[in-house]
């Protein structure tokens, strides 16, 4: 395979005593789907946010095809194309969906000092194909602020899209929607992904989710990575069961 | 060196007041997340009160009726601050924070002027603290004993304090609820009682310090906004809902005082303004203030999206305006000039609309540009006898410039952090403009800027006015919905969602609140000529909060609203002073009664109703906060 578009290497960051990322490594090469999975608090929010510049690292290195961008603020990453997703899913409330993907259009392109021209107008049809995209165009017009939560994920993923990212960090994409959605939000990643390129870095708690559209899996516990590889070798890693799969043979007794 | 010390030591004692008051705010605002502006009334009417306790007290106990006098007046405010909580700010906790700053502005209002009925407008001078009257020889110096007095309390109530949020469990459960009120409730906590208890205590502290002051400087009707600039300016750099932040920043402030005086008295307070403008650079959460704390605490319900109006509403807007073009026909020369005036400030509140309700930065010290063009003006037309549309042109570009000084500092903070901040700021351009008597004349103004020959008839000036303030209202207009005005809102909405798609939120923000100050100032230019004459009082805290009640009174996030608003009250106010004294009151009430009734201003709660009422599922107004 060629040169991954992401690599992080020794991440590492400390919030008090606290060791919430701890030598943490991974690459990511171009339309592949790696998934992050580990139990609450094993950092993969915080290793996201390492990776777009929302925390400063305290160790280690991010490279983006190759450049080192560790350290650069969220936007300029943005700029140089890792997209991002919420875990709470941040849109502009007060905004039209289209809108909201109009402003991430109108920042791509450095449009954002024009006084004049109306910004409701700019790029429409790139705006709706985005949405379209990811099948929300059916809501172009609505208020941001009224969608329901599932809605709002898709909304972010068109804004996220239209940078055209050369990587897309989504952060539980599909939490608060319902199984079956789930399944297609992801088997549409999963498909732009490939169709575009982008290297999809995502966290899930529904396995069969990751299972069912990660092409590799990394496990988290403790800040540490404790196993990767594919679902299925993952899947089997005893260790991962113990933490936090589960064993259905598991002979520990039941808390409660 | 003696007289170092000396001044060191006057420096301590003026610290003390500034603590008591910085502290009790400070306390408030950690349970309550309410910035009480009122404070500075309470810390006014505790020096009234000692003063009149001391003059009750003393002719039975002697010296001990002084000493009794000033926890006495402390009690009483504290008291007073009680039922403020009950009445009023209990209502707003949930509401959004800029309610809440000016409900408690418009007690500002009414605490005044009950001043002025019970202790009138002259300056009370308090006894001679007895027992603590004389001078000591501290190397070879005089020290007034009161001085050791205060240098004393200041450490004594810090202590008192620790003790009482540390040894006592009335103190733990408000550390507790200033870490997390919601906990604290769920754990079976009585809030009510607690919330009540923690703002007699605050406001019993500024009490105390106004009690403490009446030896060294006279209850005045000035004294509420004077010191609460100072008290921001001390809580800001020392940390909201911090104890020893505030003592540390009034030792800090106090001293530079001392200091600044003796090198360059003109220009003091301007080193106040730099030690806080390093430390919001260095720790926006002030030396002891925690980082969750500093942060927006904004509350409220989704707003609908602003849309550009249908061609109903433009067309009504077209006939407004040629109506008001065809006033000269009807009208005489004053309701000229107060149309002129009424024009004026609707684009003074249209520039704060914009930053407020689109930016989403709540400015209390807007009239800083206002004043800033207006004098930029007069400065221009007496010093370099400028002609009338070169000074017009000059007034948009100081407004412009100041904003953009101010602001670079002020888009570091959000919420009430930054309205602190802008008023901190606004109080520093009135005093420079009240205190360097010799470029702008002081108290006593700049005189004769009369319009030219072409423009001075009351229709001409008026035809220039609409026309300027026309165009000028509809720029911002266009701005708003133009990508800049986008980019603004975007922030505002979400600066994480706005960083991550690749916005430079502070600078997005810091060129919003620049465009503003810009309009801003074009407005105080027109201002001026309109006046004749230029005061301090257009840079003044009153004038900051006219503007904010005309965004109020027509809604923040409606963009008719400042004008709408702009003319309801400066007409009401004009007719109101024309009426009775007490106005001030009637105003202040008026706000009180806004605040608590119409969350979203006049035209805000209109429209909710209109939507409501059409088709969309209502938006739940309250209880969508956190």
């Amino acid at each position: 395979m060629s040169r991954p578009v992401l690599e992080a290497e020794n991440l590492a960051k400390r919030f008090g005593g606290v060791r919430a990322v701890d030598g943490v490594s991974l690459d990511l090469a171009a339309g592949e789907v790696l998934a992050m999975i580990g139990p609450n608090g094993a950092g993969k929010s915080t290793c996201f946010n390492l990776l777009n510049g929302q925390e400063r690292a305290d160790a280690g290195q991010v490279r983006l095809a190759g450049r080192e961008i560790t350290g650069l603020p969220p936007r300029t990453v943005w700029r140089l194309g890792i997209g991002r997703t919420f875990q709470v899913a941040a849109v502009f409330a007060s905004m039209s969906v289209a809108e909201t993907v109009q402003v991430a259009l109108l920042s791509h392109d450095r449009q954002l000092w024009r006084p004049w021209r109306r910004a409701n107008r700019y790029r429409r049809e790139r705006a709706r194909a985005l949405l379209a995209q990811v099948g929300m165009d059916w809501a172009a017009e609505r208020t941001c602020g009224t969608l329901a939560y599932g809605d709002v994920k898709r909304v972010e993923l068109a804004v996220a899209l239209a940078n055209d990212p050369r990587v897309l960090l989504m952060d539980e994409p599909t939490a608060g929607m319902a199984p079956a959605e789930r399944g297609q939000l992801m088997a549409l990643t999963q498909e732009i992904a490939r169709a575009r390129g982008i290297a999809v870095l995502f966290t899930e708690h529904d396995m069969d989710v990751v299972f069912g559209h990660a092409d590799r899996v990394v496990v988290l516990h403790q800040g540490r990575v404790l196993a990767r590889g594919t679902p299925q070798a993952v899947r089997a890693e005893p260790e991962v069961q113990r933490v936090y799969l589960g064993a259905p043979a598991s002979t520990e007794p039941t808390a409660c | 060196m003696d007289f170092v010390a000396v001044q060191f030591l006057t420096g301590l004692a003026s610290a003390c007041a500034l603590f008591l008051v910085a502290c009790g705010l400070s306390i408030i605002f950690g349970v309550t997340r309410i910035v009480n502006f009122a404070h500075g009334s309470f810390f006014m009417v505790g020096a009234y009160g000692a003063y009149s306790l001391s003059g009750a007290l003393m002719p039975l106990l002697g010296g001990l009726g002084f000493w009794l006098a000033l926890p006495l007046a402390a009690l009483g405010v504290g008291l007073l601050g009680a039922l403020v909580e009950v009445a009023v700010l209990r209502r707003l906790y949930r509401s959004h924070e800029l309610f809440q700053l000016l409900a408690t502005f418009g007690l500002v209002l009414v605490i005044k002027d009950a001043a002025l009925i019970t202790w009138g407008p002259q300056d009370l001078l308090g006894p001679r603290a007895p027992g603590a009257a004389g001078a000591v020889t501290v190397l070879g110096e005089q020290i007034p004993e009161y001085d050791l007095v205060l240098i004393a309390l200041g450490p004594l109530v810090l202590a008192g304090l620790w003790l009482l949020f540390h040894r006592t469990r009335w103190g733990v459960l408000v550390r507790a609820a200033t870490q997390d009120r919601e906990m604290v409730g769920a754990l079976g906590v009585d809030q009510k009682k607690l919330f009540t208890g923690v703002v007699f205590l605050g406001s019993a502290l500024a009490g105390l310090g106004g009690a403490v002051q009446i030896p060294r400087e006279a209850a005045n009707l000035n004294m509420d906004l004077n010191i609460i600039a100072e008290v921001f300016a001390v809580t800001v750099v020392g940390g909201m809902g911090s104890i020893a932040g505030p003592f540390l920043a009034a030792l800090l402030v106090a001293q530079l005082n001392a200091f600044g005086i003796l090198i360059l008295p003109e220009i003091s307070i301007v080193l106040l303004f730099l030690v806080m403008a390093v430390v919001l650079v260095l720790r926006p959460q002030g030396l002891l203030g925690r980082k969750e704390l500093a942060g927006s605490a904004t509350h409220g319900a989704p707003e609908s999206p602003l849309r550009p109006e249908g061609w109903t509403l433009g067309l009504i807007g077209l006939a407004v305006l040629l109506a008001l073009a065809a006033l000269p026909l009807v009208a005489g020369g004053y309701q000229l000039s107060v149309a002129s005036e009424i024009l004026i400030f609707a684009l003074f509140a249209a520039s704060l609309q914009f930053i407020m309700g689109v930016g989403g930065m709540i400015s209390f010290g807007h009239a800083a540009y206002l004043g800033l063009g207006a004098y930029a003006v007069a400065l221009s037309v007496t010093h370099w006898h400028a002609p009338m549309t070169g000074a017009l042109a000059l007034a948009p570009v100081a407004g412009a410039l100041g904003a953009l000084v101010f602001g670079w500092f002020c888009v570091r903070l959000s919420g009430v952090y930054l309205a602190m901040l802008t008023l901190a700021f606004a109080q520093i351009a009135w005093a420079v403009a009240f205190q360097w008597v010799g470029l702008t004349g002081g108290d006593n103004g700049l005189l004769g800027i009369w319009p030219a020959a072409w423009a001075s008839a009351p229709a001409a000036f008026y035809w220039l006015t609409l026309g300027l303030v026309a165009a000028a209202v509809l720029l911002l207009r266009r701005i708003v919905f133009a990508p800049f005005g986008y980019g603004l809102r975007a922030s505002r909405d979400s600066t994480l969602r706005a960083e991550a798609v690749g916005i430079h939120t502070r600078r997005q923000r810091w060129y919003g609140f620049t465009l503003a100050g810009a309009f801003a100032g074009l407005a105080g230019g027109l201002y001026a000529f309109a006046k004749g004459s230029v005061f301090p009082e257009v840079l003044s805290i009153p004038m900051s909060l006219d503007a904010l009640v005309m965004v109020l009174l027509g809604g923040v996030q409606t963009l008719a609203g400042p004008l709408v608003g702009a003319a309801v009250f400066d007409g009401l106010q004009t007719w109101l002073m024309s009426e009775t004294d007490y106005w001030r009151a009637i105003v202040g009430a008026g706000v009180v009664a806004l605040c608590v009734a119409f969350p979203r201003g006049l035209v805000g709660n209109l429209r909710a109703l209109q939507e409501s009422r059409r088709d969309t599922p209502a938006v739940s107004e309250e209880g969508a906060s956190g």
